[in-house]
Parts: structure tokens; C-alpha cells; sequence
């Protein structure tokens, strides 16, 4: 299982803050983004939508394992 | 180099002394606090949401990308601030100091302006009949 932190209204679109995943559903950051995007079509509409790896943004090529950190990054907003 | 997420007020004071340094001229500071109107709404009150490992990670990177784009900087602090904020809190410090004034501007516009694209930190405006996330939709 790979297991993916939410946050902001990210969070808010899947109803709880961290999903856990059958690796074969996230082998890399493109095949996460598209499951996700297919289950939850809220996140589709938002302006972005990232995903970070161990604490850096991963691009889409990027393979998933199921030790590292990953979270889904909405469009963010401080300052 | 002083980096911090912190759920308390800031201290503005300590974040400027600590951009203070003996080979600087300048000391540039940037305080982003929270304004009451948005797009034409009243806002009674700001929530930011943070994933704090990456945050501090991400504040420390961009930090060392202005002392990459300028090596004269001598000292660079930034605090953000997480949880409830009221009209007027400090959610925000950047601060620099470099050895003559035009530097210590530009690198602290670059930080704060990079701050903004890529630390991850939430911003969800309250008004009073409403909340929204700043950003989120195109």
C-alpha cells in the first residue's frame, strides 16, 4: 500500500486527510494523479494539483514506493 | 539562516534582529498581515493550513536560492505562521540584510514572491457567510 497525505481542499474534496492505496493503483506519480483524478472529479478542477515525494514536488515519471512520504498538493496559497 | 512554521504570534522584533549581521548596511524586512476585505468580501478571519515537514523544507530551499542569486546576503530569516488568524495578525516574516539596500530589496521580493508559489501552506478566506481556498479553482 502506498499511503498519501491531504491537505486543504484537497482534503476537503476526499472527506479525510491521508488515503491508503494498493501500490498497483500508484506505481508512479502520473498513474496516483490519474487514479485519483478519475475517483475523486472535484480534483480535476481545481487550478493545480501536485504531488510531493519525501518533501520535494515529483513530476509525473517519478516511481512511488511504499516507505516514502507522499502527499497530494493543491494550489497553494501562503504568504 | 533562521527558518520557522510556527502555530504562535510572531515575534517581528526577533525575526528582524535575527537578519541583523555586522557586514550589513541594510536589514529589508517583509510582514504580510491579514487584510479584512477579499475580491469585494468582508473577511472575518483566515485559517492556514500547513504539511510542516515540507514546509520548513520548502522555506529553507527557497532561502537558499536567494543566497544563491545573490551571495552578498548576509542574513535571511523567514517565519510563517499556521492556524487562525484575525484581521491584522502577522502571518508572514521575511527578512534580509545584505551589505547595501537595492540587494536586500530584490532578495526580499524574491522570497517572499517564491515563498508564495511553491511552500506548501493553505490559505481558506472566512467572510461571513462563507468560507473559500484562496487559489484553488482557475
Amino acid at each position: 500500500m502506498i499511503n498519501v497525505a491531504l491537505f486543504g481542499i484537497a482534503r476537503e474534496i476526499v472527506g479525510q486527510s491521508s488515503l491508503a492505496l494498493p501500490a498497483g493503483e500508484g506505481q508512479s506519480v502520473g498513474e496516483l494523479l490519474a487514479t485519483l483524478r478519475t475517483r475523486y472529479p472535484e480534483l480535476g478542477r481545481l487550478r493545480s494539483l501536485a504531488v510531493a515525494v519525501n518533501n520535494e514536488y515529483a513530476g509525473a515519471e517519478v516511481a512511488l514506493h511504499e516507505r516514502d512520504e507522499i502527499a497530494l498538493i493543491p494550489p497553494v496559497s501562503g504568504g | 539562516m533562521l527558518i520557522d512554521l510556527t502555530d504562535q504570534p510572531i515575534d517581528v522584533a526577533a525575526v528582524l534582529q535575527a537578519a541583523e549581521s555586522d557586514e550589513a548596511g541594510a536589514v529589508n524586512a517583509f510582514v504580510g498581515t491579514v487584510r479584512n476585505r477579499s475580491e469585494g468580501r468582508r473577511v472575518v478571519r483566515l485559517h492556514y493550513e500547513a504539511y510542516p515537514p515540507m514546509a520548513v523544507h520548502q522555506l529553507r530551499r527557497v532561502a537558499e536560492m536567494a543566497q544563491e542569486k545573490w551571495p552578498v546576503l548576509r542574513q535571511v530569516a523567514v517565519v510563517h505562521r499556521h492556524g487562525t488568524l484575525e484581521i491584522g495578525d502577522v502571518a508572514v516574516v521575511v527578512a534580509v540584510s545584505t551589505p547595501h539596500r537595492a540587494d536586500s530589496f530584490a532578495a526580499c521580493q524574491f522570497i517572499i514572491d517564491t515563498l508564495k508559489e511553491v511552500v506548501p501552506i493553505w490559505k481558506k478566506e472566512e467572510y461571513e457567510d462563507g468560507t473559500v481556498w484562496v487559489s484553488a479553482h482557475p
